[in-house]
């Protein structure tokens, strides 16, 4: 390949020389992000003022999206509280690009879930795209195909003027770089509610398959190794990403930050990873990274400080979109598609031959020292001699301050009490329709869910699943929720809500539930009411693993998410991964055969505080539902044990909309009514038949049992002493959910009214 | 140094299982282009159907001696121009034309399917008419449709009978196929209409068509994906053929089976 023959640029270039010559000159530290401490940081670990190349590097990494500064310190939980046995499948824990889990039989699966929140508010699209794309290399870096992504989204009201631009953009943003990448899209979250208006949530997960020995880790090792940057070129797009865009609030006085946003090129990413895994393959790279956040100044610092400690390079060598960047620049763009590796010099040779049928253009860059400084160089003038561990790791961490905020007593002392509808049938219609309860077909629909192959159960099944080995069957669920109102009302209790729901829904499908990724979206961790929420969320989340005994293996905090001072409400997004030794064993989200008995497992309380009822009522208040994890432990072993051993044929967790959306759900799934009776359950639980339908009580599922397995399945329920009820029977003649003595619904019926909603708005 | 190729998806088996199969022996090729994103399903449905299935790459000058090709769905190239029109300009795209018989084709020449992308190539590359534009929706579509068999005598659907119905899984951006009148006139007067949409035409394609063949029935396109309903527990959750279990449909099994089979026979 004919490398581009870099034209010699000095502008005035700004070298370590020049640097220590000029001392008292000022540079636009806080332009950049970076406060007056922690400018004054870098001038004390330097010993001089930084160059302008060094600035950009350490105003990046040192951002709240890239240093975690004001969450590490809560963070530490994750690890703290992880047991010796939650540690047994864990390959690869915290820390790297992304957790690796072991799955059996050699095999190994990697997951993670990121946020690309503030990008895609500024550029729907392609804002959602890279966010797609971003952790798409993440898992690549780990030395695994990517087999599957997912993407819990939340936007402001479905009505508001605004909502359109950003469903449109970020559906389409998704679709268009998760479809050309050939990874089959196999579930989400899709919720409106006004605090997120100025602040959508789009959060992306991604899962990859590989097996044990090839797991590949970041870090720059063996002097004299060469440094190779390849992929797309290095444009204008995206520089200040992680630092002004990701790290601050949104403020409408300030200049639009759309040029902080990357682009994305799918096709390029495309040929990237089928090029990283026949790299992989022949074992000619010893370290790789993929650029994300903070570029090269990010790649290059986190490899030489997780490596042999030094690094030189060339930064002219660079391939470049746009001739006219600076070396600041060149050291903050966040352009997509690119990967950094270290290779040995015998093994040049094969990498190229790779990269090159693959026609990937590639750049040397340099290579690794032992001298512990990484020295980056303009035409052979030093502009960056730093610690690279000062630069990657060594960051400021804050003790922010934190307080229980005022008003929280107020809003818990306020428990629902709207009126009971009148009309059960009609309550249940306007549920089914609401926006966060109707059909996301017209999302999901313009996904790929078929691609690869391997998809077992994707969108509206409790999780999506897929196969990892052809020949057995091996294969691994993943299911992500959140609820923000939940964790409003009580952030401790809302975190554990969410992995509860997350951990259910995973062994709802049949899968044993094995390990954790988060997303947490917050608020400005400069407002200690945010700050608590936070804290309370993490000690939730921490201490729920623990309970459960699945560990956190990575994922990602994303602050900042408010606009003129309103936060958004705290929203953990909590993925669950969990295994199938063969995904034939499936349970769908619906009944299908006729006579089968409908079962509801758990209990049912009075606990509307914060439901979808609430909610559409226009309440939140009061206290989220009560978290028992032993109870969710046992109804977990019990649905697991279902699917394995074939004792139900239909299984759906009850979340938000509780029974009502339930029904109504596995009804529609495969379009089977089913006649249900209700006062026997509301005669053991002390509950009426709107709070029979409508409550929210967590540890529950609702499954269809065949005829021939009632006895076994009721037995073993009694074995484990957890609470099951018979409240209805599969109905393939009659096209209608019939809760008798109180309403008969035809599916039709149902279904238009949950299946209009979306396209109403947007179609 | 030299580099294998191609190399798709580590080593898999990409042949039958079955050693007594008769239709083992037939081999068709599988073509990967940049940005090919379903060749290694269209693989396992040529493996799940019996034959031998052989990786090709779209650089390379030779056809390997197979005895048909499938062009695999995907965004080759991003489909950043018009979907296809980079790789129908492909070098193993020349030696495909040549033995398909060229525009014409020719009932004893090597047997084309072109699938979504596939289809989209063999556009490009004139050996079958017409083209496709942005679905009538303007978004990415993926959904289960039903088509029918209008043509149960080429290559490719003669396990099927005519008027046969078949469900399954269309996923595409561009998937509306346009072509003049006189052009839609001819493909309709000589049978050349293959498969059409049932039951909603779900992206505005004139005359409800979803795939075409050349005069000589060698060479089909075809926009919806055959090779994602084939195998029990990964397809679609309806057939045609009535009922079937999660996931269970198997309805484009058939189009895999008929090349093999009239192959062999």
């Amino acid at each position: 390949m004919a490398k581009l023959t870099h034209t010699s640029k000095k502008f005035h270039i700004d070298s370590v020389a020049n640097a220590e010559a000029t001392p008292g000159q000022s540079l636009p530290w806080a332009a950049l992000g970076l406060k007056e401490n922690e400018y004054q940081r870098v001038e004390e670990i330097l010993g001089r003022r930084p160059t302008g190349a060094e600035l950009a590097m350490y105003s990046v990494m040192w951002s709240e999206h890239c240093s975690y500064k004001s969450s590490k310190v809560h963070l530490r939980q994750f690890g703290d509280k992880v047991t010796d046995a939650m540690k047994e499948h864990l390959l690869v824990g915290i820390g790297e690009n992304a957790g690796v889990v072991d799955i059996g039989d050699g095999w190994a699966v990697t997951f993670k879930v990121e946020s690309h929140n503030h990008p895609s508010f500024v550029e729907p699209y392609q804002g959602a795209a890279t966010g797609v794309g971003g952790i798409v290399r993440d898992i690549i870096s780990m030395g695994a195909r990517p087999v599957a992504v997912m993407d819990p989204l939340r936007f402001g009201a479905i009505d508001h003027p605004d909502t359109p631009r950003l469903v449109h953009g970020i559906v389409a943003g998704i679709g268009g770089y998760g479809n050309s990448l050939g990874l089959p899209n196999i579930g989400g979250e899709v919720v409106f509610d006004a605090v997120y208006q100025g602040n959508p949530l789009v959060n992306a997960l991604a899962v990859g398959v590989l097996r044990h020995e090839d797991i590949r880790l970041a870090n720059a090792s063996g002097v004299g190794n060469r440094v190779v940057l390849f992929g797309a070129r290095t444009g204008g797009d995206g520089i200040g990403g992680a630092s002004v865009l990701a790290s601050e609030s949104f403020d409408v006085n300030k200049p639009s930050k759309r040029p902080a946003v990357q682009v994305g090129d799918p096709f390029a990413e495309k040929v990237l990873i089928e090029c990283c895994l026949e790299l992989f393959q022949a074992s000619v790279v010893e370290g790789i990274q993929d650029l994300g956040a903070a570029g090269i100044s990010c790649a290059t610092s986190e490899l030489a400080s997780n490596g042999d400690g030094g690094m030189h390079v060339e930064l002219t060598n660079v391939l470049l979109r746009d001739p006219s960047l600076t070396p600041g620049e060149i050291l903050m763009s966040e352009s997509q598609e690119r990967m950094m590796a270290v290779v040995t010099p015998e093994n040049t040779e094969a990498f190229e031959a790779i990269l090159e049928k693959w026609a990937v253009e590639y750049s040397w860059l340099g290579e690794v020292t032992d001298t512990g400084r990484l020295i980056i160089e303009w035409d052979g003038e030093k502009i960056v001699d730093v610690d690279p561990r000062t630069v990657a790791h060594d960051g400021p961490v804050y003790e922010r301050p934190y307080s229980r905020p005022g008003w929280l007593d107020g809003v818990q002392a306020d428990a629902f009490s709207g009126e009971q509808p009148a009309d059960l049938r009609e309550a249940v219609l306007e549920l089914m329709a609401s926006p966060n309860m109707c059909s996301k077909d017209w999302v999901t629909d313009q996904f790929d869910r078929y691609v690869q192959g391997n998809t077992a159960l994707a969108m509206p099944d409790d999780a999506g699943v897929v196969r990892v080995d052809e020949e057995t069957g091996l294969g691994v669920a993943i299911s992500t929720d959140a609820n923000g109102r939940y964790s409003y009302l009580n952030p401790y209790e809302g975190a554990r809500l969410a992995l509860a729901e997350a951990y259910r829904n995973v062994a709802t499908s049949g899968a044993q539930p094995l390990a954790v990724t988060d997303c947490l979206n917050f608020g400005s961790p400069e407002d200690p009411e945010v700050m608590w929420q936070f804290a309370e969320t993490v000690r939730g989340l921490a201490d729920a693993c623990q309970e459960l005994g699945v560990p956190v293996t990575g994922g990602n905090v994303s602050l900042y998410n408010q606009t003129g001072g309103v936060a958004i409400h705290p929203t953990p997004v909590v993925g669950v991964l969990g295994v199938f030794d063969d995904v034939a064993r499936r349970t769908p989200s619906g009944w299908r055969e006729d006579g089968q008995a409908i079962y509801l497992i758990g209990t049912t309380k009075d606990e509307l505080d914060g439901s979808e009822w609430a909610n559409l009522r226009g309440h939140l208040g009061g206290r989220p539902p009560a978290v028992d994890l032993t109870a969710e432990k046992t109804l977990a072993a019990i649905l697991v044990n279902c699917s394995r051993d074939g004792m139900v044929d239909g299984a759906h967790d009850l979340s938000e909309g509780g029974l009502a959306a339930v029904l109504c759900e596995m009804a529609l799934r495969f379009g089977v009514g089913a006649r249900i009776g209700l006062d026997e359950l509301c005669e053991r639980d002390g509950v009426d038949a709107f709070t029979a339908l409508f409550s929210e009580s967590q540890a529950r599922a609702v499954v269809s049992v065949p005829r021939s397995e009632e006895v076994r399945f009721n037995d073993m329920c009694t074995a484990r002493n957890f609470p099951t009820i018979r409240i209805g029977v599969v109905d393939a003649e009659n096209q209608a959910l019939d809760v008798q003595g109180y309403f008969n619904l035809p599916l039709g019926q149902l279904r238009e009214a949950h299946e209009g909603t979306l396209p109403r708005h947007f179609g | 140094m030299s580099v294998e190729t191609p190399l798709i998806g580590g080593p898999q088996p990409v042949a039958s299982n079955n050693a007594d199969n008769p239709l083992n022996g037939v081999r068709v090729g599988v073509v990967t282009f940049p940005g090919s994103l379903d060749d290694r399903d269209a693989v396992r449905a040529v493996r799940l159907a019996g034959g031998s299935a052989i990786h090709l790459w779209h650089g390379d000058h030779d056809l390997q001696g197979v005895d048909a090709v499938i062009i695999p769905g995907g965004f080759s190239y991003g489909d950043y121009l018009r979907a296809g029109a980079i790789s129908r300009f492909a070098p193993l795209m020349e030696q495909i034309a040549a033995a398909a018989g060229g525009a014409s084709g020719n009932a004893r020449a090597l047997p084309v399917l072109g699938i979504c992308n596939g289809f989209q190539v063999l556009t490009e590359a004139h050996l079958l008419p017409g083209s496709m534009i942005k679905n009538n929706s303007l978004h990415f579509l993926c959904r289960d449709q039903r088509l029918r068999v209008e043509n149960a005598d080429t290559f490719w659907t003669s396990e099927y009978f005519q008027g046969e119905e078949l469900v399954i899984p269309l996923k595409n951006q561009d998937g509306q196929f346009v072509a003049d009148n006189y052009t839609l006139d001819v493909l309709e007067g000589e049978g050349r209409v293959v498969f059409r949409y049932v039951d909603g035409n779900p992206n505005g394609s004139r005359r409800d068509i979803a795939g075409i063949s050349n005069e000589a029935g060698n060479v089909v396109g075809l926009m919806p994906h055959p090779e994602h309903a084939v195998e029990a527990g990964f397809g679609p959750d309806s057939s045609a053929k009535g009922a079937v279990g999660v996931r269970g449909g198997i309805d484009g099994l058939g189009i895999f089976t008929s090349v093999l089979k009239k192959l062999v026979g």
